[in-house]
């Protein structure tokens, strides 16, 4: 496996996202830019200047046309990802702490902080995609307060009008975000805090990874788990490995522990587990610090991994990979 | 009018109401006292009697009033009768000044005897038929050792976490497995006796001991708040100890329980089997020395290999023996020494161990072996430090050397007492720096030779090889040592010595620099070794050694014909973050290494490896807290017989092999099973949430896009390397 260092960022990564084709990765960290990357060769292509705070999250649409952005200005930004410029900013009482596109690149959902006695807000926004991208209207198509523990992360579902969060408490639920109206939820899916959230392709499950030390796959129909992946570490990410049946899980102990166990003890890798046994398959190691965020790219030919140290790695995986069948000729359906 | 007929309200049962609120009195005269030998008096006296007796108890921490007595008078003298009854506030307060006031001196020619009023009535109505006892019915007891039995051949351990308990078998991957999860609550600590029969649980009340295949409760020894407990080698007694002095005070009664003598006294021995106590010691006097306060001393009482004696010995002064099961001193006297520091009995060997078992059997043909003692005073004036080997209860003085300059001595007896190393730390003239003799007495030879190996360093840990004639220690000149601090970990040196059979004497096999390890774990069967970085925060290095690594079948007594030292081969090197306790299994063939929350809390479990070092196990357990392999008795297979599975090794291994290969088998195709069935459910979820996804319009042409298939461009690349002009002439033929 080859590694890259993407070495841009000057503070811990927050998330790091692969557009629909694979070839740029976007990273954003506390230092307050978000980078855009050459997945082939860790070339960096550019920077898009202007959060004035730690940039919490990233998201492409899948056209690579338009980028959102979310940072503890308290406020969600507008990109054109091949100039670079700002087409829109939004502000907020409080940080937006997570964003995503919808599938059809049409509406945005955005998690703004519980802080200085507002509520956690989830708001869901019309993108205009005609022209330049700066004519877009200021107040969100539909707002709501999630009742209870407030939400940590989010995504569009499958179905029209329901968004999947995982919340603070480790509960996760399904919204309709017209009415904001709680439509199901598994209050017991997680201990802790969900700190991270993936979609399947077809969006018909979830990865979870949770400060419980634990990763589950959801339905996200049911809200059932599915699959359960337990290690010895608090989990920051969770990601799913595209046409291969591995799971990559990140984490470790939490910055303030750090310095009361050693590196060798190996919790700063990135572990592969097998989707459908709940078996470790192998780790990477790298980071030598927490690994904050994992992505894949889109088909599967590489991943990459950010740390709480401000690197990111990026791996393209070897042949040997994609040929061997640790587990022999099963067929294991996506 | 139907209702109530007051005529025949006499009729209505009231008794249901009158039991429920009669009034019970208390008309037992538990709280009265007898007092008998009170002087005989006429009544002018009696004011000044009832104040001094009154004194008299209060004196004693029971007070009374005069009006609680009674005194009864024989009207036809006018004087007293010579006894009195006193009552007192309930059945408990009597009690205490029954135990305060019996045989209590009044004055010279009267003794108060108290006896509790309703036992004179008691015994005065006591029938004397005698009444044939019944019979209790014969309830077969579990086999205590049929873990032994197991037909895996297993051994178990024991995992004491946060306030859980589990036992666990442990023997090939397949075969570990739950042995039992037993709901013993409120311990200190779990512990087993020496040959694994009984597992002991220390709680707030005494001991506890479990044992059989149902870990059933076995026996108890009231000791409140015991803190260590100590069995003996053969499991027949059991020591128990606690920092409170033992107070009774309106406790039951019985051969188990402690009875006033014991008062104030804070070791107990008990015998294991009818959990009556034997007798009980105070070790306060001990711990505290002429210089200060000293450490208690653990176990404080050391037992001889055949449970025929228990030994304590009393700082500077004598060493006091006593014979079981009576208790009594040995002889009515203790060994006075003076200055004796610490002693230790000669382990027996196994050939002892078979003469003492077929003396007890066949009538004692043979007399059964000599305990023997080793013992070793310090530097007096201008006495030399002496150690000595003393046979018992002969009390023969056998050997004895005097050594000089020392500061301490360690008794160090190889498991089958063939040897004996006493490491001696001596100090040079000035007492500036410390250096290390090992006095090795070779205890089977005739007069007992003596050998010493000299030594720079310090050494601070010493091992025998079990059944061996081989040792380790851990040596270190580093100058951190003796100021521990955090972060700095000690150099050491280890080295191993084997007795040469041709020179008769020990020397060098190997010695390894510059290493941290400072424990050293020899394998229950000798020959593998395993040297440990324990209590360290930086390292936890485990290294697996083999002492006769080429030797594939070395026979007893063979002499070893290949290079000195050549034999001894690393294993594989291991590590276990915060390591605090590392222990062989009874077999010898894996290996436990332990983090407890005791210590530390980083990372806290237990990992098991096999004896070469690879991991078998690992558990990171929080509030993990104790791992314990159970130990096994001695083997009942004769040497005869031990012999001949050595010889037939590889008929027997063969068949083990051949288990091992179906067994592996069997798992496999399970394994294979199961992830079959995992994949064939995931499939199918996968199938049905599919099928409802295109039910519901999912837009699949997206997916379809990245489905697309990969674009390949050729890029072709000129480049002008180098360019060489060349003049070409041109030669015309001049015809």
């Amino acid at each position: 496996m080859r590694p890259i260092l993407l070495q841009g960022h000057e503070r811990s990564l927050t998330q790091i996202k692969y557009n629909r084709d694979g070839d740029l990765l976007f990273s954003c960290s506390k230092d307050q830019v978000i980078n855009v990357w050459y997945t082939h060769n860790g070339e960096r292509l550019g920077t898009y200047d202007g959060h004035n705070g730690t940039v919490w999250t990233v998201d492409v649409d899948s056209e690579s046309r338009f980028m959102i952005s979310g940072a503890a200005d308290n406020t969600l930004r507008l990109w054109n990802v091949a100039t670079g410029k700002c087409l829109y900013t939004w502000e907020f009482p409080t940080a937006v702490k997570r964003v995503a596109f919808s599938e059809d690149d049409k509406q945005v959902v955005c998690i703004t902080e519980q802080r200085m006695g507002y509520q956690c807000a989830i708001r869901v926004f019309n993108i205009n995609r005609s022209g330049e991208g700066t004519k877009q209207s200021k107040e969100p198509a539909h707002m709501f307060n999630p009742i209870g523990s407030k939400a940590t992360v989010c995504a569009f579902t499958s179905q029209p009008g329901i968004i999947f969060t995982g919340h603070e408490s480790g509960k996760v639920s399904l919204f309709n975000f017209k009415t904001g109206e709680e439509v199901d939820n598994n209050e017991r899916a997680h201990g802790d805090v969900v700190t991270d959230l993936q979609m399947s392709p077809d969006k018909s499950y979830c990865i979870t990874s949770s400060k419980d030390k634990s990763a589950r796959i959801h339905d996200t129909k049911t809200l059932d788990v599915i699959k359960t992946f337990t290690t010895e570490t608090p989990l920051n990410s969770a990601a799913l490995a595209a046409n291969k049946p591995y799971v990559l899980l990140g984490g470790g102990q939490e910055a303030m522990n750090v310095t009361t166990t050693s590196t060798r003890q190996g919790k700063f890798e990135t572990r592969f587990w097998h989707k459908v046994f709940e078996e470790e398959v192998g780790r990477v190691k790298g980071h030598f610090g927490p690994i904050n965020t994992i992505a894949v790219h889109p088909k599967g030919l590489s991943y990459a991994s950010g740390g709480e140290d401000g690197f990111v790695r990026v791996h393209h995986f070897d042949d040997s990979y994609f040929k061997t069948q640790p587990y022999g000729d099963l067929q294991i359906e996506d | 009018m139907p209702g109530l007929d007051v005529e025949n309200i006499e009729d209505i049962d009231y008794s249901d109401i009158e039991a429920k609120y009669n009034v019970e009195y208390d008309d037992s005269f538990d709280n009265t006292l007898v007092v008998d030998g009170v002087p005989i008096i006429d009544k002018s006296k009696l004011e000044k009697l009832l104040a001094k007796i009154c004194k008299e108890f209060s004196r004693k921490g029971v007070p009374i009033k005069q009006d609680d007595i009674f005194m009864p008078w024989d009207d036809s003298t006018g004087k007293s009768v010579g006894y009195l009854f006193v009552d007192f506030r309930d059945a408990n307060d009597a009690t205490n000044a029954l135990l305060a006031m019996n045989n209590h001196p009044f004055d010279t020619k009267h003794t108060f005897k108290l006896n509790r009023f309703s036992d004179v009535e008691k015994y005065a109505n006591m029938d004397d038929t005698y009444a044939e006892p019944e019979e209790e019915e014969y309830k077969p007891r579990e086999h205590l050792r049929a873990w032994l039995a197991d037909p895996q051949v297993r051994d178990q351990y024991v995992v004491y976490r946060g306030e859980d308990v589990e036992i666990f078998w442990h023997g090939k991957p397949s075969q570990c497995e739950l042995a039992y999860k037993p709901d013993w609550r409120d311990f200190l600590y779990v512990s087993w006796s020496p040959l694994g029969t009984y597992i002991a649980t220390l709680h707030r009340q005494g001991v506890r001991l479990w044992g059989g295949p149902s870990w059933e409760p076995q026996q108890r020894f009231a000791h409140p708040l015991v803190k260590l407990i100590d069995f003996s080698p053969c499991e027949n007694y059991i020591v128990t100890w606690s920092n409170e002095p033992i107070i009774v005070e309106g406790k039951p009664q019985g051969p188990q329980y402690f009875s006033p003598e014991d008062e104030g006294n804070n070791l107990a021995v008990w015998d294991i089997k009818s959990g009556h106590l034997l007798r009980t010691f105070s070790t306060s006097s001990s711990t505290e020395g002429p210089g200060g306060k000293r450490q208690m001393q653990w176990p404080a009482l050391k037992w001889s290999p055949d449970d025929q004696f228990v030994a304590r010995v009393t700082p500077g002064q004598m060493i006091s023996v006593h014979e079981l099961p009576s208790m009594f001193l040995h002889g009515k006297k203790s060994l006075k020494i003076e200055g004796v520091v610490d002693f230790e009995w000669c382990p027996f060997s196994d050939k002892d161990r078979d003469e003492v078992e077929n003396g007890a059997g066949g009538k004692g043909t043979k007399k059964a072996p000599e305990n023997m003692i080793a013992y070793w005073t310090p530097e007096v004036a201008n006495q030399p430090a002496r150690v000595t080997l003393l046979s018992f209860p002969s009390r023969a003085i056998l050997r004895q050397k005097n050594l000089f300059n020392v500061s301490e001595c360690k008794l160090h007896w190889q498991n089958q007492g063939d040897f004996l190393c006493v490491k001696v730390d001596r100090h040079t003239k000035t007492k500036k720096s410390i250096f290390c003799n090992l006095e090795i007495f070779r205890v089977r030879e005739k007069d007992f030779p003596v050998e010493v190996v000299e030594l720079k360093d310090t050494v601070t840990d010493f091992s025998w090889e079990p059944k061996g004639e081989r040792f380790a220690i851990v040596s270190t000149n580093d100058p951190n040592l003796g100021n521990p601090g955090p972060g700095i970990t000690i150099k050491t040196d280890v080295s191993f010595y084997q007795l040469d059979r041709v020179k008769n004497d020990f020397k060098l096999l190997k010695t390894l620099q510059n290493r941290t390890s400072n424990a050293i774990r020899w394998s229950p069967r000798g020959r593998f070794v395993v040297l440990a970085t324990v209590g360290s925060s930086t390292k936890s290095e485990l290294e697996f050694w083999d002492l006769d690594f080429t030797l594939e079948d070395r026979r007893e007594g063979q002499i070893v014909k290949e290079d000195w030292g050549s034999t001894i081969q690393s294993l594989g090197l291991a590590d276990h973050y915060g390591v605090t306790d590392v222990e062989w299994d009874p077999s010898g063939r894996y290996l436990a290494t332990s983090a407890s929350a005791w210590t530390h809390t980083l990372e806290n479990g237990y990992a098991i490896w096999d004896f070469r070092g690879q991991e078998l196990l690992k558990q990171i357990q929080d509030r993990f807290k104790q791992f314990l392999w159970r130990p096994r008795p001695r083997t009942l297979l004769s040497k005869e017989e031990q012999k001949q599975i050595r010889k037939n090794l590889k008929a027997f291994s063969r068949e083990f092999e051949e288990e091992d290969q179906r067994e592996t088998e069997t798992v496999n195709t399970e394994l294979l099973a199961h992830r079959r069935r995992l994949v064939d459910e995931w499939n199918a979820w996968r199938a049905r949430s599919k099928k409802e996804l295109a039910e519901e319009g999912y837009d699949h042409t997206k997916e379809a896009q990245s489905e697309e298939e990969k674009e390949e461009i050729e890029v072709w690349v000129e480049e002008v390397i180098e360019q060489i002009e060349e003049e070409v002439e041109e030669v015309e033929d001049e015809d």
